[in-house]
């Protein structure tokens, strides 16, 4: 172990390549306390002998070419933002240690949602905190650390609790969260002080070799050129009058005994289980993980002739996909279906169900739902589109079947259905439904049928019984593998029934009110 | 299905009908991503909910960040540390990520953003819209860089833009971003995705911890005046390259097209079934859909406009691409623009009425200058 602080460690570069001008000089003022603190850290992570794996984060400020002096890994990070960028790189390695050094302006004001929830998370990193009382950097303006009656270069009158407010005091702040394993205010200054930032700097970076938890050491720390101080009276008003404002000690420390720290938490001493550490995985099992599974042949019939138009996909000068000229002649089979009701009546799973029985069909499809404030409380409608080529639009604008469960929906959507276009709703809540000439209304009692099964949360299921009678727009096994792919047995079984009952009332005439202008039955479902 | 990535060119898995949000998350973990870093946000929340549940499953890391200034800085810390890594997020989430996505860029460090976009200015609402054009296309950020951008306009595309911007986000060392809209982020369709993940790249620059990367710094700042113009010059040359390599768009119709359509993402769907109308009407329109908004499809735009009687351009914003088709275009044939907004989608039949109003002259002075039309 090291004696003196002024023989370099080996992590300390000899000569300072990275820097311009002259490589035997730091950038920092005589006086400054940065350069003792990258001293203190070299040792440590010399004596530890962890160089190869630190990951140092330097931050805004002076200490922000930190990386000309220390040689370890360096990330440097945006103003405040270090505690964040240091969480994502120790997840990302954590094998590394990861020490993250900030100054005052950067930690307290900026940065102090980031310092806080990353104590508040029990990050696994060491965090190095300089205290000097102002901004150092942008010429001495005040920080959220500056004093009672300091005068900076923006707080000209001396700072007053009445304008400024008070000097925030970081440690004891950190202090209150659960998670923090370290916490200690430390000052430099004169030898003592300057030993007890050493063992301090030391215990924070081997808690996290450890895998202790989050650690920070508060370093009231000397600007002679901020302050505009001799470097001999920056030291002097560093321990006789920061120390009023800021006592020195050790604020947590969950490693040592209860009565060891300041706000008396208790800690066992024993390594905790280490925040954000990863499930062992292979790469090549993801696939399986996320239950991707080679394609079968679909359900029923199989897909017919792609879009009409000729398409072409194109990587600027390579042609890129496939290029089709299929007949514009050439019909398609479309169902442009729109289904609607309150939030909770099952609209918006209907839609989901007829999208996936048509894909398990072989057929093109999408759903597409009104989301946000209308599915808390309000009425909920969702577009489906099953079609025998690629889907276009996905917008149901004219739609040729109409699920409806209420009245407004019903009187809302209406209108957009195309001539000849079928109308389903629950005759159970609308009794008096306005008129819809040139529709084919069909008329089902859904919820009186779904409540004779037993569960009034069926009448939707009902509802596409009722469809699928007059249409057969889906095989029945597509529906009810949809089904299977997103409910329990018991509840399918149900849902089969309920479909069942609705079929059967349309089969039995039930519902026959027909197309109600329209001499001739439309095409079922409504080809467009 | 279009083959867009190194990953799109094996053998795919049976499609599932999932939400477009859901499959940039299975895009993501099969491109070989380890982190999501995210913040909820609506229309965007899935993004957030599929990867808390499957990165950690995966053996990545999925953490809800504080804000999303938090999580554009944790990415910038997973990539610095050489990782795959994303977010995903809508307009006013993006725009507090701005800074980190200018330092990411000065880093040279590559990452994924999915912008599901929503009605702004300010808390505007959370219906789709196409607002964020400007500040994804042109910046936002502080600083001369460019964002790679993506336009996916399916659920399918969510899944195999997510994974190529991965792709190219490494090869340019640089954010990309896979910009989408309300309704592609919501809407479900079939799936069909790889059944393998992406091979893993070298980054030789990374800082991980290792005795190897010791040496290696990652920083945006360049303190000589000098150096940063040797800098800003070297990721210009960067841009230029992609901007020669890796513009991509679809077209429809093209052929014979006298009036030619101009939208991306749901507007481009919407469009697709107006050239369809409008076709079955004996009007030969066409559909230029960028894929990419930046690097954007300038030549292409030129060469239509030289042979096309007319464009139009459809937006869900007031007008935020129309300025690099009409740019592009260099007047030499008139580019009308329709847009809405508020999260209001046009429909095939309002684009059918605008063109049919071109055709016949009526409505082609006020459609080409008018920036709101309704």
């Amino acid at each position: 172990m090291r004696t003196s602080l002024h023989e370099r460690p080996k992590s300390f570069f000899d000569t300072f390549e990275r820097k311009d001008g002259d490589h035997t000089v730091t950038h920092y003022c005589p006086g400054c306390g940065h350069g003792n603190v990258h001293k203190l850290i070299a040792e440590a992570i010399d004596d530890f002998g962890i160089a190869d794996r630190t990951i140092f984060v330097d931050p805004v400020g002076c200490s922000v070419f930190a990386y000309y002096y220390l040689d370890v890994g360096h990330v440097q990070a945006a103003h405040g933002r270090a505690p964040a960028v240091a969480t994502a790189v120790k997840r990302a390695h954590p094998g590394s240690i990861v020490i993250c050094y900030q100054g005052d302006g950067d930690l307290a004001a900026i940065g102090g949602n980031e310092i806080l929830q990353a104590a508040s998370r029990g990050e696994d990193i060491t965090v190095i905190f300089i205290n000097n009382a102002l901004y150092g950097m942008t010429g001495g303006q005040m920080a959220p650390t500056t004093l009672l009656g300091q005068v900076t270069t923006t707080s000209p009158l001396g700072r007053s609790a009445s304008r400024e407010g008070y000097p925030m005091r970081v440690s004891e702040l950190l202090a209150s969260l659960e998670a923090p394993a370290y916490i200690a205010r430390v000052a430099l200054g004169d030898i003592k002080s300057d030993l007890k930032t050493r063992k301090a700097i030391r215990h924070a970076i081997k808690n996290q070799m450890e895998g202790r938890g989050f650690s920070l050491v508060e370093i009231l720390s000397p600007c002679p050129t901020g302050w505009k101080m001799t470097p001999p009276d920056a030291a002097k008003w560093v321990l006789e009058t920061m120390t009023k404002t800021f006592p020195l000690g050790t604020v947590r420390d969950c490693a040592a005994s209860a009565s060891a720290s300041r706000d008396g938490a208790a800690g066992t001493g024993a390594p905790r289980e280490m925040t954000g550490r990863r499930a062992e995985v292979a790469v090549r099992e993801i696939p399986r993980l996320l239950g991707l599974t080679s394609p079968e042949a679909p359900t029923g019939q199989t897909a017919a002739p792609g879009p009409a138009e000729t398409r072409l996909h194109t990587i600027r000068g390579v042609p890129h996909g496939v290029s089709r000229s299929v007949s514009r002649s050439v019909s398609r089979s479309v169902s442009r279906i729109k289904a609607a009701g309150f939030g909770g009546q099952g609209a918006l799973f209907l839609g989901a169900l007829i999208a996936e029985a048509g894909m398990r069909a072989g057929r093109a499809v999408s759903w597409l739902p009104s989301y946000g404030p209308e599915m808390r409380g309000g009425t909920a409608h969702c577009h489906v589109i099953v079609s025998d080529g690629e889907v276009d639009s996905p917008l149901v604008t004219r739609s040729t079947v109409l699920f409806a469960f209420n009245r407004p929906s019903l009187e809302k959507f209406v209108p957009e259905v195309v001539e000849g276009g079928m109308v389903v709703y629950d005759a159970s809540l609308i009794n008096d439904p306005p008129p819809m000439p040139g529709l084919e209304a069909i008329a089902v009692p859904a919820s009186r049928l779904a409540d004779s099964l037993g569960a009034a949360r069926v009448a939707n299921m009902v509802a596409l019984g009722a469809w699928l009678g007059r249409t057969r727009g889906l095989p029945l096994e597509a529906v009810e593998a949809a089904m299977r792919g997103k409910l329990k047995p018991e509840v399918v079984a149900l849902n089969m029934r309920a479909i069942e009952e609705g079929r059967r009332f349309v089969l039995q005439g039930g519902a026959a009110q027909g197309a109600t202008s329209s001499g001739a039955t439309p095409a079922p479902g409504g080809a467009s | 299905m279009i083959v867009v990535n190194g990953n799109g060119t094996g053998r795919r898995a049976a499609p599932r009908l999932m939400k477009g949000n859901e499959a940039a998350i299975y895009g993501a973990l099969l491109a070989g991503c380890r982190s999501f870093y995210g913040y909820p946000i609506t229309p965007a929340s899935e993004l957030a909910e599929t990867a808390a549940k499957l990165f950690p499953a995966c053996g990545g890391t999925f953490l809800q960040a504080e804000s999303e200034v938090a999580s554009i800085n944790m990415m910038y810390g997973a990539s610095s540390a050489g990782e795959r890594t994303m977010t995903g997020s809508s307009g006013p989430g993006v725009s507090l990520m701005q800074e980190g996505i200018s330092y990411m860029a000065g880093a040279e460090l590559p990452c994924v953003i999915v912008d599901i976009m929503r009605g702004g200015p300010g808390l505007g609402n959370i219906g789709p819209e196409q607002g964020d054009y400007f500040q994804i296309v042109k910046g936002g950020g502080h600083g001369c860089y460019r964002n790679l951008v993506l336009a996916p306009a399916s659920a399918q595309e969510m899944a195999d833009f997510t994974m190529l911007a991965f792709e190219l986000a490494d090869r340019y060392r640089n954010p990309a971003v896979v910009l989408a809209d309300g309704f592609i982020g919501q809407m479900m369709e079939p799936v069909a995705l790889p059944l393998s993940v992406a091979a893993p790249i070298a980054r030789p620059w990374a800082v991980e911890g290792t005795a190897a990367t010791r040496r290696n710094l990652i920083t945006s700042i360049f303190l000589e005046h000098e150096a940063l113009e040797r800098h800003v010059r070297a990721l210009q040359f960067k841009y230029d390259k992609a901007a020669g390599r890796e513009v991509r768009y679809e077209e429809i119709a093209l052929d014979d097209a006298t009036v030619v359509l101009v939208g991306y993402g749901i507007v481009a769907r919407v469009l697709r079934r107006a050239v369809g109308l409008l076709r079955e009407r004996g009007i030969k329109a066409g559909l230029l859909r960028p894929m990419t908004l930046w690097p954007f499809p300038s030549e292409e735009v030129r060469a239509l406009a030289s042979r096309a009687r007319q464009m139009l351009v459809v937006e869900m914003s007031t007008g935020q691409m129309v300025e690099d088709v009409r740019l592009a275009a260099a007047e030499r044939c008139p580019v009308g623009f329709y847009g809405r907004q508020g999260g209001m989608v046009p429909s095939a039949e309002e684009i059918v009425e605008r063109v049919e109003a071109l055709q016949t002259g009526s409505g082609a002075a006020e459609v080409q200058h008018a920036h709101v039309a309704a």
